[in-house]
Order: structure tokens, then sequence, then C-alpha cells
């Protein structure tokens, strides 16, 4: 559905993204893991044309997506941090999310999420009033809200509460059994492990593997993906081969 | 674009900065008529505050608000949207909000007090000075990645052009007051869209007759139809130019 080739950012003299060419597929829960400053965030937001690579391609469903903008209509984001301008009520926010994609949304609007968050009391509170879980909430909706294909999730239970946090889970869950690709990051490990079935993982921009879950539990010999991972990260500490990661226990 | 521009607009017009700028327009240009029984002088003392404040309100409230709203820009990138409407869209809501807080500031009560040539292009002219210093903002924002550092160049572009482009000017005039610079002042006076303003303003009331040979030569030129168009042609090239490159800009970042 969505591939990268060699894709390469730099900030600076800071290397972001060296290389990364993989291959995401439909039906796919793909985790994105990495220490932070790993160039996670930065990979997302090269597939949402919010960061313009330096080199390589991105591919959605064999179209190039340099220059386009439409291909975005199939991809539902739900960012890091949820600031709203702050003086519009929640409904407005919605409504603002929905003129903007009527043109290229038809079909039903998915308020799933909405139902089970209970948002719909909070809809004619201003947003500046609205505490950061409830924020992340309708970031959360506005992802799910157009029943896209493809949903991109930076730290999505970060914030919330575990009633929330759960709800978004099985939301997640039941929308990849539907066959669409989920794309995440998170640093809660066990919140990641019944979403997922693929895991990239990156250090320093570069993308050490990515791999299935079943290939990574064979490999680490352990039962649970949380400490699989851990042991991963532990050994790639030790790894006397990356420079900077030397730095870091030193 | 104009999706974005109605909700950025009706966001930013309940805020409590714009509330209170038309409070305080409407408070300036009540004070200005009620000490001064004659309206044209009323005009100008009005003149004199607007031409300090309106590009300093638009330079400072929109830099702020483009940096509050970066995460919500964010979210909008992501939108099936082409990132030039994007650009657009901000532009005109911030624009929109605060020509709309001056209309009702300024444009009401001095329309009210008498409708002359002066007062049309007094409103006139304070409604481009907001979109031409949103434009000069948003060019100044993009392109600057920290906050303190963007409100920082923001500030000190209206300071040129407020305070320290007057001053550069009157030095010249002063150096080489041997020469004839009347046709030269007019060239200057195009690089500087307050001043324009002013001319603008000035020249439809009395005190024309009080600016010397200067003030004749450009009664002379600005005073005609051609004059007057090659004013806006100027002040809409000053509103466009920043405009086009902030969105160029935008168009090229990274987020």
């Amino acid at each position: 559905m969505i591939q990268t080739h060699d894709l390469r950012k730099k900030f600076g003299k800071l290397c972001a993204l060296n290389g990364i060419s993989v291959d995401l597929q439909q039906g796919k829960g793909v985790s994105l893991i990495g220490p932070n400053g790993s160039g996670k965030t930065t990979f997302i937001k090269c597939l949402l044309g919010m960061v313009l690579p330096d080199a390589g391609q991105i591919c959605f469903e064999g179209q190039s997506i340099a220059q386009s903008w439409d291909y975005r209509k199939h991809i539902g984001y739900m960012p890091q941090i949820g600031r709203y301008p702050d003086n519009m009520r929640v409904r407005q926010v919605f409504d603002l999310m929905i003129d903007l994609r009527k043109d290229c949304h038809c079909g039903a609007l998915d308020e799933e999420l909405i139902e089970e968050f209970g948002l719909k009391g909070s809809f004619d509170k201003p947003m500046r009033t609205l505490s950061g879980g409830t924020r992340q909430k309708v970031s959360a909706c506005l992802a799910f809200l157009f029943n896209p294909a493809v949903l991109i999730l930076d730290e999505p239970t970060a914030g919330l509460d575990p009633i929330a946090a759960e709800a978004l889970k099985a939301k997640v869950l039941r929308e990849q059994q539907k066959g669409k690709l989920v794309l995440m990051t998170s640093h809660i490990l066990n919140d990641l492990e019944e979403l997922t079935t693929d895991v990239m993982y990156l250090v320093e921009g570069n993308l050490l593997f990515f791999q299935s879950v079943e290939t990574i539990l064979e490999q680490t010999q352990e039962r649970r993906f949380a400490k699989a991972i851990a042991k991963i990260m532990t050994n790639q500490g030790q790894n006397q081969h990356i420079p900077s990661l030397q730095k870091v226990v030193l | 674009m104009r999706i974005l521009l109605r909700y950025i607009a009706y966001d930013i017009l309940r805020s409590r900065m714009i509330i209170a700028y038309t409070l305080f327009l409407l408070l300036m240009s009540a004070t200005m008529f009620s000490i001064e029984s004659n309206p044209g002088k009323g005009l100008l003392n009005l003149l004199n505050i607007i031409l300090i404040v309106v590009p300093l309100v638009s330079i400072i409230f929109s830099t702020i608000h483009y940096y509050n709203s970066y995460e919500f820009i964010e979210l909008l990138l992501a939108q099936p949207i082409p990132r030039q409407r994007l650009a657009l869209g901000q532009f005109l809501g911030v624009g929109t909000a605060l020509a709309l807080a001056y209309l009702i500031g300024v444009g009401i009560p001095v329309l009210l007090t008498g409708f002359s040539a002066a007062a049309l292009s007094l409103v006139l002219t304070g409604v481009m000075l907001s979109f031409i210093f949103v434009a000069l903002a948003l060019l100044a924002a993009v392109r600057t990645r920290d906050k303190a550092r963007g409100i920082g160049v923001a500030l000190l572009l209206w300071f040129y052009f407020a305070l320290l482009y007057n001053g550069i000017v009157l030095f010249l005039l002063f150096a080489f007051s041997d020469y004839p610079l009347e046709k030269a002042v007019i060239a200057f006076v195009s690089f500087n869209p307050i001043d324009l303003g002013r001319i603008l303003v000035m020249l439809h009331t009395d005190a024309s007759a009080l600016m010397g040979f200067t003030g004749a030569v450009m009664q002379q030129f600005f005073g005609s139809g051609w004059g007057v168009l090659y004013a806006v042609m100027i002040m809409l090239l000053w509103f466009g130019l920043p405009l086009w490159g902030s969105v160029r800009s935008f168009s090229r970042k990274d987020f």
C-alpha cells in the first residue's frame, strides 16, 4: 500500500532518515519503534507530506506522492500533540474537518469512537477549556472519522485514561481486521503488543530491521512482545558498532 | 480556502485580544472626534494613531497566531488540501478578522461623523495596512522556526516601517538639501506602505496645504486620478509580494 524507497532526510547536520526502504501492506499493524530522536516522527511526517525528503521516493498505491495531496484523503492522522484554535468549539473542529474533506469523502462518517469516548457531551465546549486527554480524544476521533484506508497514529495512547486507551486499542484492532493499514509509534510497548503484526525499528535514522512479530519472538526466544523488544533494545545499547549509542552509555 | 477563512476568522473574532483591539480603536475614534470640533482635524489625529497601532497589532497578532496554531496547521497539512490553499486560507482568515475589527472600530465611527474623500481613504488605508502587515508577518513567521525570534523579527519590521524609515528619509533629505528632491520623495514614499497610506489620506485633507513645495509636488502627483491609482497599485504590490513569498516558503517548508 505504501512503499518507500531509499528515503533520506537531513536537518542541518543531523541525519533524521538515512535511506529507509520499506513496504507497508494492507491489513498490517506496523509499529515504529526506536529511541527518542531516531526519526520516527520524521518518517511519519514524510508519509504525510509535511516533511519533504531530500532524496528517495514514497509511493501510495503505486503513485508517487511528491507534489501530490489527493492521496491524503485515504489517510487518517492522529498527531502526537493535539492543539486546536482556542475559541473553536469541539463541534466546530469536527465541522471544519468535515467541510474540508467533503469533496473527497462520500459515505457515512465513522462516529463509533465519539460515542465510546462520550465526546458528544463536550461538543459545545471551547477547545481551550479541554484537558490534554480530552484533546487527545478529539484527535483520535478525527483520525477515524472518515473511514480512511490508512491510519497513522503518533503516540496514540499517551495522555489517555486507561478506559479510553482500551477503547482506542479495540477500535484500532477492529479497523485492522477490516483490512486497513495501521502505522503507529509508542514508547509504551504493552500498548502496542496486541496491535502489532510487524515492527519497524529505527535508530539514528537507520532502519535496523523490519520484521514480523513471530520472527522477532522466535529470534529472541521470548514469549512476550514487550520483553523481546526490550531485549533487542538493550542488546543494541551494548552494541559497540553504533558509535552514538556508545556515547549515551558512557 | 474559503472554508478555512471562515473558521479561522470566526475563531479569531472571538479571541479576547481582537475584541480589546476593536474596543481600543472605537475608543480612539470616539475621543478624537469628540475633542476636535473640526472633523478634518480629528481625522488627522486619528490617522497618526492608526498608522502606529494598526501595523503593530496586525504584525504582532498574526505572528503570535501563526506560532500558536502551528500544531493545528500540522494537522491541517495531513488533510487532503494543497499547501498553497492552506497558506492562503490562514492568511485570509487572520487578515479578514483584523480588517473587520478595524472596520468596526474605525470605519463605522469615521463614516458616521462625516462621509468625505478623506474619511473613505482613511478607512481604505487601514484595511490595506492590516492586510499588508499580516502578509509581512506571515513571511517572517514561516521563515523563522523559533517563536521568540519570529516575534522579534516582526517587531523589527514594524520598527523599521513605522519609525526608522522616516528617520532615514529625513536624514537623506537633510544631507542632500541642496538638490531638488521632490521627485525622489515620491520614490521614497513608495518604499514604505505606512508613508504611502499617510500621503493618501493627508492629500485629501486641508493639511496638504501646509506641506510646502514637496507637498505641492505630491499634490500634483498623488492628487490626480493616476496618482491615486499608482498609490493603490503600490499598496497592492506591498501586499502581493510578501504574500507570494510566504506562500512559496510555506509550500517548501518542513513541518
